[in-house]
């Protein structure tokens, strides 16, 4: 599957990547809700950092859709709870 | 649902405002090559800027390490000449400028920070272009064959897919340097007023300091001219 992080590029990911994906998001979920900006920071970190570690990055020559885009590795909190409110990641 | 969900649907409305505008997937490709040169010029303006932003803090930085300076040197005179209370004073205002400094540091990093992921969009995008410009007569030359539309519409929703994410990130750099500016102004204002410098000089400070350099003085004259008397 073809990943993205938003502001840096495509990957190509395995499809196994997805369960280790989909467990951190719903965590960050959680600590978004809970309001743990730290908890959140790591989590967004460690989901950045999976995809860096173990995913080859697309040769910039290739154009695709990705099937997952990962939010950017400094979204801030307030971004990242404007987004669960539904306001997008910056103003239109 | 979860951020990557969330983080889908947005880039998706993005893409789709794009692909939206045009009916037929070959105005798609001569429109966003045409938005990706735009892009470009975007990106390289706002590396410049995030590089000139940094550049103002760091002159800010310089004139506070400065006035630092030279009150650890008025800290120093004060308590030779065993005015403890002068030199504390001396000192708790160089505290507050080396607060200063490393808030700039910490700016200054995040800036620096900011322009080398630009520097990274940069590389990446003017790639695209070139791929784009030479494959975009070919690609479109395919779309009349039926069975080729798919893989044309996979193109187009692909370079969609890149706009929407380099418009995303030179509108966060440019909010960011936006932050950044106006926490600088609002510096070079203090500075231009002398409130942080005024530390350093002209204030109850110096006129202290100046006292004790002049009783000094003056005790020397005065003994000098003992001296001669006797």
């Amino acid at each position: 599957m073809i990943i993205r992080i938003l502001g840096e590029g495509q990957y190509r990911a395995p499809d196994t990547i997805l369960e280790d994906l989909n467990a951190i998001d719903n965590r960050i979920v959680e600590l978004v809700e809970k309001g743990d900006r730290e908890g959140f920071r790591n989590e967004l970190l460690r989901m950045v950092s999976l995809i860096r570690e173990r995913c080859e990055p697309l040769d910039a020559t290739e154009i695709t859709e990705s099937d997952l885009i990962l939010p950017p590795p400094d979204l801030t909190f307030e971004e990242a709870r404007g987004i669960f409110r539904g306001q997008g990641l910056i103003e239109d | 649902m979860g951020l990557l969900d969330r983080m889908g649907t947005i880039v998706k409305s993005k893409m789709s405002r794009i692909m939206d505008r045009m009916e037929d997937p070959r105005e798609v490709l001569d429109y966003s090559y045409e938005k990706q040169l735009e892009l470009l010029q975007n990106v390289k303006r706002g590396i410049a800027e995030v590089a000139t932003s940094k550049k103002r803090l760091e002159l800010q930085r310089a004139r506070l390490a400065q006035s630092a300076e030279q009150l650890e040197g008025k800290a120093r005179e004060a308590l030779s000449a065993g005015r403890e209370d002068l030199a504390r004073q001396a000192l708790e205002r160089k505290v507050s400028l080396q607060n200063q400094i490393e808030i700039l540091d910490s700016q200054i990093a995040e800036l620096d920070r900011e322009e080398q992921k630009l520097i990274g969009v940069e590389t990446r995008l003017s790639t695209k272009i070139e791929t784009l410009r030479a494959r975009k007569e070919a690609i479109k030359a395919q779309y009349s064959a039926a069975e080729a539309q798919v893989k044309v519409t996979e193109s187009v929703t692909g370079i969609s897919e890149e706009l929407a994410d380099v418009g995303l990130a030179i509108q966060r750099a440019e909010e960011k340097t936006e932050g950044m500016k106006a926490r600088a102004a609002a510096l070079d204002d203090l500075l231009e007023k002398g409130a942080l410098e005024d530390y350093t000089g002209g204030d109850a400070l110096e006129r202290e300091l100046s006292k004790v350099r002049t009783s000094g003085a003056v005790e020397a004259e005065l003994a000098r001219l003992r001296g001669e008397m006797k």
